[in-house]
């Protein structure tokens, strides 16, 4: 299972990178993802793997799964929910206005604006 | 328990509700309740600097949750003194915002302003280095609706930019926190700086690995090269009532090395001492010459500021390596300053590109501004702060850098880096503020005078100059008292540099 599980951690992570090196903001987003995916399955393993173990206390049963890591997932995930929402739509503000999803900031983009409102 | 400490972060929540919540149509109000916001804010940390003056280290358990289970806020000398810069910082931003109606150029600034303060002061306060991710991430989200307030197709991209580069580092600062938890098994910081010292040397490989890859995260929030990518586009681009506030942000990265690098992997902690002040100072050192050459060679105002902002990380850097008491001390007095000056330079840009008309803040011949005498002084005042000369503070930190890294074996490498760049950096301010308050053009074209010359010539109104001027004030104090100051910054450093009385405080007597 540790294998199973770290080379799902490390197909994402190359995946997400790879993507992410595209440079136009729609790749850029699904390797963001995908590597926040990857962050979220490490997150869980950092509390070792455990299979049929309970996360709280319970009379009678002998080992656990630790709950933090599990806590600590949920809080990442919620984070990246809402981070992947507010770039999704700051890409799309500024494809509709410059009408080019190059992430790159090209000569052709004009610089007067500096500042500006 | 002190529940004050807890102030900082619950007011500005609770502002910024109210502010989108009631007040969403009536700006006015916005700008009340803001203000109200700030100032209440600068009192209480007026009153926790005094608490923490004391040399006290005050915990607060949040939920009541005793210290490894749960949250826990610190309030000792260093987050009390960060927190004092933010409020006063954010203060006169406020002002300056409202004054120069930045604040009406788009939706939700005031809120969004307040959710900043919140993330800033939490990030300051908390004692736990998850909790230290999750502010991050407060503070970033707002920063990224701040960053393209006012829109434009030029800022949106910045924009995207740099909330791309912070999603990555915020990736990789949960990859640092996952192995430092498989190690350690906990994410208090007490109890890291407890757990990681009994690991022994030869065992310390995940270790290492988590505090690097923790310093990767801080040093792309500090704007340490090369990881400084996404500084001078987003600064040069962001409104600039926005980009002064960002100079606080910056400093988060480096309170969080100053943090995590006495307390968990301190200098007396075999397994990371070796490898970690090296790799801080190589980088700091260039990062200090690229933004003193970008200073140079920059065409546009902004990126001018924006390459300061970088230079003077790379000092404060530089000092932060050393990590013993009297280079910390240093450290802690540049970064007051350096707060300061950029935040300065970055209003003073602001007012300039106000009043040039067409040119804004490119580096060509252009009709004179209204105030031209009054910004000139300013421009001048602020380019003397940021380039470390005297009589302003600049000049008394990087003094008291260079004297603190005396029995430092690179001192010499230090000594003639941070010398040449200074005057890089002169150079570059010389020349910028040359190309634009000397080199004016009368309008000639136009016939017409009196049609043509008010044209460019709308003076700014008095509420911003009072701002920039009251941030002039604050550094002129900063260079009259540095005595007490450095009184408090050695303190300061001393208290930081004892990481047990940290550990007793927040975990107990053992």
């Amino acid at each position: 299972m540790e294998m199973l599980l770290a080379s799902a951690i490390g197909a994402l992570s190359a995946a997400g990178i790879y993507l992410m090196l595209r440079l136009r903001s729609f790749p850029v987003i699904i390797g963001i993802s995908l590597l926040s995916y990857a962050v979220n399955l490490f997150l869980f393993a950092t509390g070792r793997l455990a299979v049929n173990a309970p996360p709280v206390l319970r009379d009678g049963v002998e080992t656990y799964t630790d709950p933090l890591p599990q806590a600590l997932v949920l809080t990442a995930i919620v984070i990246s929910f809402g981070m992947t929402a507010v770039i999704v739509i700051m890409a799309l503000g500024s494809y509709l206005s410059s009408r080019s999803d190059t992430v790159n900031i090209t000569r052709d983009t004009p610089a007067e604006q500096e500042g500006d409102a | 328990m002190n529940h004050w400490i807890i102030a900082p972060v619950v007011l500005p929540a609770v502002m910024a509700s109210i502010i989108t919540l009631t007040v969403r149509f009536h700006p006015q109000l916005q700008r009340i309740f803001s203000l109200a916001s700030c100032g209440a804010l600068l009192a209480i940390a007026l009153g926790l600097t005094a608490v923490a003056a004391t040399g006290s280290i005050e915990v607060y358990e949040l939920g009541n949750w005793p210290a490894p289970f749960g949250i826990v806020l610190v309030l000792d000398r260093l987050s009390a003194l960060m927190v004092l810069i933010t409020a006063a910082l954010a203060l006169v931003v406020l002002l300056y915002a409202i004054g120069s109606g930045w604040d009406q150029r788009g939706n939700n600034f005031h809120a969004l302003f307040q959710f900043q303060l919140m993330g800033i002061f939490g990030a300051f306060l908390t004692g736990d280095a998850f909790n230290l991710f999750v502010f991050f991430e407060v503070l970033l989200i707002a920063s990224y609706g701040l960053m393209i307030h006012g829109g434009g197709q030029r800022r949106l991209r910045a924009g995207v930019q740099y909330v791309i580069y912070n999603l990555l580092g915020s990736t990789l600062f949960l990859f640092a926190l996952g192995t430092l938890y498989a190690v350690t098994g906990t994410l208090n910081m007490a109890d890291l700086a407890e757990r990681a010292a009994e690991i022994p040397v030869g065992e310390s490989g995940l270790l290492r690995v988590g505090a690097v890859l923790l310093l990767l995260v801080f040093a792309i929030k500090a704007a340490l090269l090369p990881l400084h990518f996404w500084l001078p586009e987003t600064y040069a681009e962001a409104p600039a009532p926005v980009a002064a506030l960002f100079a606080i942000m910056t400093k988060v990265g480096a309170y969080a090395i100053l943090r995590m690098y006495t307390l968990v992997f301190g200098p007396e902690h075999d397994a990371t001492a070796d490898i970690i002040p090296p790799l801080i100072l190589f980088a700091a050192l260039v990062t200090l010459a690229v933004g003193m050459i970008g200073i140079l060679g920059a065409r546009r105002l902004g990126r001018l500021a924006a390459f300061a902002a970088i230079a003077s990380m790379g000092t404060l850097l530089i000092a932060i390596s050393g990590f013993r008491p009297e280079t910390t001390a240093a450290a802690i007095y540049y970064m007051i300053h350096s707060t300061f000056a950029g935040a300065l330079l970055f209003l003073v840009v602001d007012l300039v590109r106000s009043q040039r008309g067409e040119a804004r803040g490119a580096m060509t011949p252009a009709p004179r501004m209204a105030q031209h005498g009054i910004i000139a002084a300013l421009f001048f005042a602020s380019a003397i702060a940021s380039a470390g000369m005297p009589p302003l503070s600049g000049f008394i930190g990087k003094l008291l850098i260079m004297d603190a890294v005396r029995d430092m074996p690179e001192v010499w490498l230090i000594w003639s880096v941070i010398l040449v760049t200074s005057l890089v950096g002169i150079l570059g301010f010389a020349q910028a503020g040359s190309a634009i308050f000397w080199k004016t053009t009368t309008p000639e074209p136009v016939p017409e005078d009196a049609d043509a010359a008010p044209v460019a010539a709308t003076p700014t109104p008095a509420l911003p100059l009072v701002a920039s001027f009251t941030m002039l004030a604050g550094i002129i104090a900063l260079s009259v008292f540095a005595g007490p100051v450095t009184h408090y910054t050695e303190a300061t450093a001393d208290q930081i540099h004892t990481p047990s009385g940290y550990i007793n405080a927040v975990l107990g007597q053992r």
